[in-house]
């Protein structure tokens, strides 16, 4: 088990938020988490990476225990994540961007005296990772610059430059057409089997997305696991049909 | 290119100057380079990290006094003495301080340093002992290498041998602030500045760096300082007051934070509009504040932001 998660319980006072959440993923698994809005997909989430601690339950990456550990700790470990909300820097070039994640990936952050430019390293492996991401062509634009669909692509860009084993993608198409939702997928797929990623965890709203690439969903709904079986067996499940798919098609679709 | 050679232009112009311009206007010159020092390391943390210090004439006034206490107490004149007895004091007090400043952003940052500031110039003001309170210290005449330059008078002095020392710390401190900023330490500083969230996904210790970013920037204000000692003769503890430290940020808003050059433009002309306006009318500070409220509104890249339009941003524009 790549990534495994105990019993996850968060309280905010008296609401629970996430209520004994457990599942573990596997390396080469793609795993959707899906649920209506409040069911506590952005919590687990949270507490996957490190950057909520839970109220009981542990959190174990690599068969070690990671609970809250925060979220520079666990990107040093090997886990990416990118966000809901589109996160860029928005002075800073798409290649300055890559660049950054692979400095820290390199450790070569503290170098002071270095020159950036003149370190082939780390522009090597941002132009490559700039090309799978198809964002060549832009790599001088700055990020604040970038139309949204390409602004989401770096924010994933940025994760996947870390060459992380494991990514947690919330939300990797929101905000985004239908059109580009599929190219995103695909480019998103690719890079994970070029950088040989071990395994893809997203929470995602729509449900084209979520059967077409997950090789298992993890339904959740008021902060427990209601399902968690491959996509076929959750379309036969009347119960998760009723819950999730009626509901998050139409009035939580972003 | 035209940047660069604007760039060139201006060095020579600072190195052919005692040739060729007024001592008056070369005395003038000392100040300006000191702070020039003092602001290239304020625009790592303000420019390249975002982060507004309000409290900067704090190190200031650590690198000032140093250099009064060396020469005065201790009878250690060599300059090269003070500047590197400046640099570690002003890094200590500045990792001291910066401890507990960095975990703050914004104006809560900025009023933490404000309030380290206030407590050294209370210091200053009440160790009359050991600070000469309001009063000051005297500043003995360094010695520049070894020499003591004892043909010279006090104003041929500061206008030769002293101007070029400054000119050469100016250059050493540029060039390294330069490096700094184009390392990939430098690159995690712009991601600290434009997205702390994003920065920390990737794995850049937020906090750890901005600490880094305070330090260097201690140690230049602190060198700066030292610099501005010698010209007067004289310290006192209004160096270290919260409107000195005021005046360093409006010199980086009026040459413009977000080029590399903009707070030593904004020092250059800061230094000279404030002689040219008090020469005129006694309140200066009104029509300081007048130009820093129009600063803001019209222009808010600075001198360098309108001068950066002009050049193209093909030159070595707001990037790094």
């Amino acid at each position: 088990m790549i990534l495994e998660a105990r019993g996850l319980t968060k309280r905010y006072g008296d609401f629970v938020a996430l209520d004994g959440v457990s599942f573990a993923v596997a390396a080469g698994e793609f795993v959707s988490i899906i649920g209506p809005n409040g069911a506590g997909k952005s919590t687990l989430i949270n507490l996957l990476t490190g950057v909520a601690t839970p109220t009981a339950g542990t959190v174990r990456f690599k068969e070690r225990e990671v609970t809250g550990i925060g979220s520079v700790a666990l990107t040093r470990l090997g886990m990416a994540r990118s966000f809901q909300l589109v996160q860029i820097f928005p002075e800073l070039t798409v290649l300055e961007t890559l660049e950054a994640a692979v400095v820290s990936r390199l450790g070569r952050g503290t170098r002071m005296w270095a020159s950036l430019a003149g370190d082939r390293a780390v522009r090597d492996a941002a132009g490559e990772v700039a090309e799978l991401f198809r964002l060549a062509d832009k790599r001088h634009a700055l990020a604040r610059t970038l139309p949204q669909g390409d602004k989401k692509l770096l924010d994933v860009a940025s994760a996947f430059a870390l060459s992380p084993e494991i990514i947690l993608l919330d939300e990797p198409t929101s905000g985004v057409s239908t059109a580009d939702k599929h190219a995103i997928m695909e480019i998103l797929v690719a890079a994970a089997r070029r950088i040989g990623l071990q395994a893809i965890i997203q929470v995602e709203h729509d449900m084209d997305i979520v059967f077409g690439y997950s090789r298992r969903i993890i339904a959740l709904h008021q902060g427990r696991v209601l399902a968690d079986a491959t996509p076929e067996a959750i379309k036969a499940n009347s119960q998760v049909v009723d819950t999730m798919i009626g509901r998050a098609r139409h009035p939580a679709a972003p | 290119m035209r940047g660069r050679l604007v760039l060139a232009g201006a060095a020579l112009a600072l190195l052919t100057a005692p040739l060729v311009v007024p001592t008056y206007q070369i005395l003038l010159l000392l100040p300006f380079m000191a702070y020039a020092v003092v602001l290239l390391g304020l625009n790592l943390l303000f420019g390249y990290t975002g982060l507004v210090s309000f409290g900067h004439a704090l190190f200031i006034g650590i690198g000032a006094y140093a250099g009064a206490v060396l020469t005065t107490h201790l009878g250690i004149r060599h300059l090269e003495a003070i500047l590197l007895v400046s640099a570690v004091a002003g890094g200590i007090v500045a990792a001291l301080v910066g401890l507990l400043c960095v975990r703050y952003v914004k104006i809560y940052f900025g009023m933490l340093t404000l309030a380290f500031g206030m407590v050294f110039y209370t210091f200053l003001l009440k160790f009359y002992r050991l600070t000469g309170g309001d009063e000051g210290m005297r500043v003995l005449r360094p010695l520049l290498l070894g020499q003591e330059f004892s043909d010279f008078g006090k104003t041929a002095y500061l206008a030769g041998p002293y101007y070029y020392y400054c000119l050469a710390v100016l250059a050493l401190a540029a060039l390294g602030m330069w490096r700094i900023v184009r390392s990939p330490f430098g690159l995690c500083l712009r991601t600290i500045r434009d997205n702390p969230l994003k920065a920390e996904a990737l794995g850049v210790s937020v906090t750890r760096y901005r600490w880094y970013a305070f330090v260097i920037s201690g140690v230049y204000g602190a060198v700066g300082g030292a610099l501005l000692g010698p010209p007067t003769g004289n310290v006192d503890p209004t160096l270290a007051y919260w409107t000195h430290s005021g005046n360093v940020v409006f010199m980086t808003l009026l040459g413009g934070f977000s080029h590399f050059w903009g707070p030593v433009l904004g020092a250059f002309v800061f230094i000279y509009l404030q002689d040219l306006v008090m020469s005129v009318v006694p309140y200066w500070r009104l029509v300081f504040g007048a130009i820093l409220a129009f600063l803001v509104i019209v222009a808010p890249g600075g001198l360098m932001g309108l001068f950066t339009r002009w050049t193209a941003p093909a030159a070595d524009a707001p990037r790094a």
